[in-house]
């Protein structure tokens, strides 16, 4: 492999006529990842290290900006069954899925529809399920920047949150945020960024070795929903990381890496 | 000319530092006191009725859910009783939501009962409602549009289909439809729709000769929209006549010229006056509601065309006390006045401004709001009593003078035109160039 695969790149795939972007980079066996409620937010610190040994493959979720919107897609779960025909047309078989906060959602119910479809699962902080205390910061009451400076425990001191949100955003990144909020909307309005059937369903999930990520002091989905997810699926591992919010990609990269790698090679 | 009462039958008093800091959506209803509603509701109601016996020929009505300057957010039980307890004006909605109560076909019933119960006085107004409206009925703003013109259709389908028959839409589902009360009015009540000069719904409603009441908004864009009108309504095969534009113009009378204007200095008070600009943008604007595009056209709408200084608007951080000086200054009425958001005088004084604005868009229907301010109900009495002697019936004789036929005069859409090339604007933009 030469470094160049480890740099990002851009393709679109059609399912039916349907264009559906993706950005790859990295080399090794592929890692599906699947981005939050906010959108792809660029290829970030974490990224570049897990792409050293892993080729990311991180698809442009349908109506969120980059890849357009389909008419049809009204639920997280019909966005599930359209990744589900992601992956085999693209040959994609047990495919380790990473996914952050509303994107860990989606990967749960591709679980749920299909457990075969991933070797390893890892959530990190997980929307879907709602938390027996607290309750998932509304997305839909805010501005996106306020939103995510919801999402770091400590933002004044975190450089990566600084160098992305720091600065007041420009406008196509906020017509991107306002594209992924309204998108989120049309599947998660009501109820709000959880499927109340989810955890009953993900009892029937055993093959799938599972490790959810959480950062303890998560603002946007509290911590406690960890422990359904855990009461769930009786064999998931939990990394709780101490000092940190809902992003701790961005907050711990460090350790947040470290977790990754270690799970993805047992 | 159909000249009808307005009134948002606002909440007061209330801490005016409360709306500068947190705008008029939004702050906690633990500032509600109900007792001032049960008042502030019988006292609307009241003076509603001495509008009819005033002589005003319409009673405009609108919904709002936790908006502090209207407590219209059951509008429907509003109109159902003044269908009992008034006589002869219309019953006008501007508007109801349809997309907010989630169960159109309800809507289609409580709004027949209306026109039953009053004799076939009813307009139904249909509008998409505000972003803040769709965050406090938990409506989904992303689909808003959609759901409104389906909701539209179904509602206009319940009232002249006869049931039962199924209904397969996309957001609205139903197995039996079968509305055994139906309205008086055929084949069904008026439809007006108010709005702010957004294209799409002008657009909207020439294609289908529904009135189009433009709510205080700026003369020049609102010629444009006009013409738009126009446009699409010969294109539909109609010329379009004043009978298919409203205009809703505040003005505060009263017998003196110094009680006016100190009147009109209370529509100032918590920064009320700049409407939907004092609402944070975050409920203004829930996700998807519209598209960036109307955003910025809605922003822009709220800005003087003629450039020039503007109302105080809370943007970023700002001094709550400092805001509250600039909102209540004499500057700030002057802003409104200058640019024709708000008429200020005594009955004689406000005829010739009144004109020019009958002059420029050629109106079939005006709506003459009152005070929005924090103002006591026996001075609410007395004033539309005022109106009703020494305005209304001036306007009236203005209105047959300057031909302004109304809905009710001549049916929406009945002027067929040969060729769609040979329409004619209502509005007159040579008008508004002499003001």
């Amino acid at each position: 492999m030469n470094a160049d695969s480890l740099i990002p790149s851009e393709r679109q795939v059609l399912i039916d006529d349907v264009p559906l972007l993706l950005v790859e980079g990295g080399r090794g066996e592929p890692l599906l990842v699947l981005h939050d409620e906010l959108g792809y937010p660029g290829w970030l610190t974490w990224n570049a290290q897990l792409a050293e040994d892993r080729r990311l493959i991180i698809p442009m979720a349908p109506g969120f900006g980059r890849s357009p919107g389909l008419d049809w897609l009204s639920s997280v779960r019909d966005l599930a069954c359209f990744y589900g025909r992601l992956l085999r047309e693209a040959g994609l078989d047990r495919v380790d899925v990473l996914g952050f906060s509303f994107g860990g959602w989606v990967a749960a119910e591709m679980a749920v529809n299909s457990p075969e479809q991933f070797a390893r699962m890892m959530l990190v902080a997980p929307a879907g399920i709602k938390p027996p205390e607290g309750e998932i910061l509304d997305l839909f009451l805010r501005s996106a920047p306020e939103y995510l400076r919801a999402g770091i425990y400590q933002p004044a001191s975190c450089a990566e949150y600084l160098k992305l949100y720091g600065n007041p955003p420009a406008q196509p990144q906020i017509e991107q945020w306002e594209e992924a909020r309204a998108q989120v909307a049309r599947l998660a309005w009501s109820p709000y960024l959880h499927n109340p059937s989810l955890p009953s369903l993900m009892r029937g999930i055993r093959s799938v070795p599972t490790l959810l990520i959480w950062g303890e002091r998560d603002a946007v989905v509290p911590v406690s929903a960890a422990r359904r997810y855990r009461d769930s699926m009786p064999g998931a591992q939990v990394a709780l990381l101490q000092e940190c919010g809902h992003r701790p990609e961005i907050e711990r990269t460090q350790d947040f890496v470290n977790i990754v790698r270690k799970f993805i090679s047992s | 000319m159909h000249i009808a009462y307005f009134s948002e039958r606002p909440y007061h008093p209330l801490d005016e530092e409360l709306t500068i800091a947190q705008g008029i959506w939004g702050i906690s209803n633990r500032h509600f006191d109900p007792a001032v509603g049960a008042r502030l509701y019988n006292e609307y109601l009241d003076q509603a009725v001495l509008a009819e016996e005033s002589g005003y020929d319409g009673i405009v009505l609108n919904e709002h859910h936790g908006l502090v300057t209207c407590m219209g957010a059951v509008a429907n039980l509003e109109a159902a009783i003044l269908a009992r307890i008034t006589k002869r004006c219309r019953i006008i909605m501007l508007g109801n939501l349809p997309t907010i109560v989630g169960n159109p076909l309800r809507l289609a019933e409580e709004l027949a009962e209306i026109d039953l119960i009053s004799g076939g006085r009813l307009v139904s107004g249909l509008v998409r409602g505000g972003g803040t409206e769709q965050l406090a009925n938990n409506s989904n703003p992303a689909f808003n549009r959609e759901c409104f013109e389906e909701a539209h259709e179904f509602i206009i389908k319940a009232w002249t289909t006869p049931g039962p028959f199924r209904y397969e839409g996309k957001h609205f589902h139903y197995r039996f439809v079968n509305p055994w009360v139906l309205p008086l009015q055929k084949p069904h009540p008026p439809i007006w729709v108010p709005g702010l000069v957004s294209p799409e719904t002008v657009t909207w409603c020439a294609e289908r000769s529904y009135p189009y009441v433009a709510l205080s908004t700026y003369l020049e864009p609102t010629i444009d929209l006009w013409d738009l009108y126009c446009e699409t309504a010969a294109r539909k095969g109609y010329q379009a006549g004043p009978e298919n534009f409203g205009y809703l113009q505040k003005v505060i009378v009263a017998e003196t010229e110094s009680e006016a204007r100190e009147i009109a200095m209370l529509e100032l008070q918590g920064g009320r006056a700049a409407a939907f600009a004092a609402i944070r943008p975050e409920f203004m604007f829930p996700p998807g509601y519209n598209s960036r595009q109307a955003s910025g056209r809605m922003a822009r709408q709220f800005r003087n065309p003629k450039g020039g200084p503007e109302l105080f608007v809370r943007r970023g951080d700002y001094d709550v006390a400092e805001a509250k000086k600039i909102i209540n200054s004499p500057e700030q009425l002057k802003i409104l006045e200058d640019s024709y958001r708000l008429i200020v005088g005594t009955p004689e004084s406000v005829i010739p401004k009144i004109r020019k604005i009958l002059e420029v868009l050629r109106p079939g229907v005006f709506i003459l709001r009152h005070s929005d301010g924090p103002l006591d109900h026996e001075t609410r009495m007395r004033l539309i009593g005022l109106i009703g002697r020494r305005l209304l019936p001036a306007l009236k004789e203005m209105g047959s003078e300057l031909g302004l036929v109304s809905p009710f005069d001549r049916k929406p859409g009945s002027q067929r035109l040969s060729s769609p090339g040979k329409w004619q604007r209502v509005a007159r933009a040579d008008a508004l160039a002499q003001l």
